[in-house]
């Protein structure tokens, strides 16, 4: 008992830090595949902003929903929202708080990838070259290129060695620009999440305090139930296979003996521990037609109440229970073989 | 009785080193920050002085928040802050005592950001290369007032076309370097001696009010981590015994074949005790509502 408690803590704390550990492992993941991915943008006026704007925004949506799909923690979430009511009312508060905390964690790597994008400048540079105001920063009115010559041109500015529009506006000015812009954004992205990060957290105990505390308490009671009654199933299905595949090699061991004209069983005088554990199958024959017995034709789910230590080693004269079916997909009836 | 002390020195020792830990880690963090990241000046008259400020005190307010939010004691502090009095007296010298060691530490990040932002210089000659006095340098002290606001903007970009051989431009970049390195170093002579003084002198006033204090502030989060722990062991109890009557309706027929039902058996009045009679969903709820409104006195006495 002392062993299950102590197992049950570890994964209880543990829980909580593995998906820390998940969380922070996915941030650190998705900052190394921003400065792994091989950012190409195509200079052209329109495929730039799509372009630009596509890996700011799309990767980080991939993470968010990666976030959920790597958290345990859905199943559940799902399980007991589409559960009928039954016996045990349902708690909205509860399944918010769940969602609420997985949306929170799956949260921290997208805008890790935000903010690397942003702070790194290169989509920004990508996806807004074309809006570079020339007028200040360059020569606007000493070319006499047309609006879509123009824009073709401020296109390339992410492209050095392409890049044909030095009159025009140099590039070194128009990337420190786009760069700086970018900067200021990804900085003032940051201190917004973490402003709001902190008002989310300072502002519960404030307010709604004893509501978290009891949804915090039956959510974690939902997890440790549910991993309960997945090792009680687990632990009755062993008992259930065990004590079916004795029965079987009981049966075959009295068929064959049937055949064979044998006594069923040599009751031995001293039967030990390794007598018993032979189940009555003694010789190489009788083992082969056991195995290839197993194979072509398994045992019915059924038991019956084990023998009673007499000579011919069945019956049992009290009426036979019914037997109700036992969680999740076995079934099992009771049949006499009186 | 032992094991139980150890895990309460535990507790104690490691709630102060943990958050210690986090930070030193929070202030490697910051310096790790800055070398990574890509400093690149725009060089354009009103940009410079905005973006050079900006980077030098907007990371700092996101580390002194992040600072904040990885610190498990500041929900403690603000959870007795704004809980209702009930039978237990506030006493606002601890909620004062948690609150400035909480800033405390939140603070190291931020000064270390700034620091290292000062001693490297680029922020500093960004946001001032156009505020100097051009007639101190020669490349400067001869042109008309609206293109020296250029040049002088364009100091911090090396590899700018007309900056690229000028010496008036490092001249000024030295300068500023300069001044940014000795404010630097001022601020952080000045924290240390102030923090040394703090603690050496820290002694000589209230000295018995700051260890009622402290001892205080580390009991009330020792208590809330043992209040979590036996709520996670009694929601485990809880559950066990869901469970087992559940089964119960089916352990007639399944007798014999299941093998942990002797065991059961015997925990079954250890149980009972832990569950100290508690045993339905009312009673939780309540239970939990009572701990925050009204919670019991500090007195065992009567126990």
């Amino acid at each position: 008992m002392d062993k299950f408690r102590m197992i049950f803590q570890f994964l209880q704390s543990n829980q909580e830090s593995f998906m820390n550990g998940i969380c922070g492992i996915m941030a650190l993941a998705s900052a190394q595949m921003y400065s792994a991915f091989d950012f190409n943008c195509p200079c052209l006026p329109r495929y730039n902003l799509a372009y630009g704007l596509g890996i700011l925004l799309v990767p980080p949506l991939i993470l968010f929903l990666l976030g959920f799909v790597l958290n345990n923690n859905i199943s559940m979430l799902a399980e007991e929202w589409r559960r009928p009511r039954g016996q045990r009312g349902k708690d909205p508060a509860v399944l918010r708080y769940m969602f609420c905390s997985m949306a929170q964690r799956a949260m921290i790597a997208p805008v890790v990838w935000v903010s690397v994008t942003l702070l790194d400048g290169k989509c920004i540079t990508c996806a807004f070259c074309t809006l570079v105001p020339v007028e200040t920063l360059g020569n606007a009115s000493h070319s006499s290129l047309s609006q879509g010559e123009k824009k073709r041109v401020l296109a390339r500015i992410p492209c050095k060695e392409i890049y044909d529009g030095q009159e025009l506006i140099a590039n070194e000015v128009a990337v420190r620009y786009l760069r700086c812009i970018s900067q200021a954004l990804g900085w003032c992205f940051v201190l917004l999440m973490t402003t709001l990060a902190f008002l989310v957290r300072s502002l519960r105990p404030c307010f709604t305090q004893a509501a978290f505390l009891k949804s915090r308490y039956w959510s974690h009671y939902i997890d440790i139930e549910r991993k309960l009654f997945d090792e009680t199933c687990a632990e009755h299905a062993r008992s259930f296979a065990k004590v079916c595949i004795q029965q079987f090699f009981e049966g075959m061991s009295t068929d064959l003996a049937a055949a064979h004209c044998h006594p069923p069983r040599k009751t031995p005088a001293d039967p030990g521990e390794a007598a018993e554990k032979l189940l009555g199958i003694t010789d190489q024959g009788t083992m082969n037609t056991a195995l290839k017995s197993w194979h072509r034709c398994k045992p019915p789910l059924r038991l019956h109440p084990p023998a009673l230590p007499r000579g011919n080693g069945w019956a049992g004269e009290r009426q036979p229970p019914t037997y109700t079916p036992v969680p999740r997909r076995e079934t099992a009836a009771y049949y006499s073989r009186v | 009785m032992d094991r139980f002390r150890m895990i309460f020195q535990y507790f104690q020792s490691n709630s102060e080193s943990v958050m210690n830990g986090i930070c030193g880690l929070l202030a490697l963090a910051s310096v790790k920050m800055y070398t990574c990241f890509d400093f690149s000046c725009p060089c354009l008259p009103q940009y410079n002085m905005a973006y050079g400020l900006g980077i030098m005190f907007v990371p700092p307010v996101t580390l002194f928040l992040c600072g904040l939010i990885l610190n498990r004691q500041s929900l403690v502090m603000l959870e007795e802050w704004r809980r209702p009095q009930g039978r237990r007296k506030k006493d606002l010298a601890v909620v004062r005592y948690m609150c400035s060691s909480i800033i405390q530490r939140a603070m190291v990040a931020p000064i270390v950001w700034i620091v290292v932002t000062l001693l490297d210089g680029k922020c500093l000659i960004c946001a001032f290369s156009g505020s100097v006095d051009p007639e101190k340098f020669v490349g400067f002290a001869n042109t008309s007032p609206v293109q020296v606001q250029q040049l002088l903007a364009k100091v911090p970009c090396k590899d700018d076309e007309l900056m690229r051989n000028n010496t008036s431009r490092k001249a000024v970049s030295r300068y500023l370097r300069c001044w940014s390195q000795a404010l630097g170093w001022s601020i952080l002579l000045i924290l240390i001696v102030a923090a040394f003084l703090t603690r050496w002198l820290r002694p000589c006033f209230n000295q018995a009010t700051l260890l009622q204090a402290r001892h205080w502030s580390n009991y009330i989060d020792i208590e809330q981590k043992i209040f979590e722990e036996t709520c996670c062991e009694h929601s485990r109890l809880f559950a066990h015994k869901c469970i087992l009557h559940f089964f119960k309706s089916m352990r007639q027929e399944i007798k014999l074949h299941s093998f942990n039902l002797p065991r059961e058996g015997e925990g079954a009045e250890g149980e009972e005790d832990l569950l100290q009679g508690i045993t339905d969903q009312d009673q939780v709820n309540k239970l939990l509502k009572m701990w925050y409104c009204d919670k019991p006195p500090l007195d065992v006495s009567q126990v």
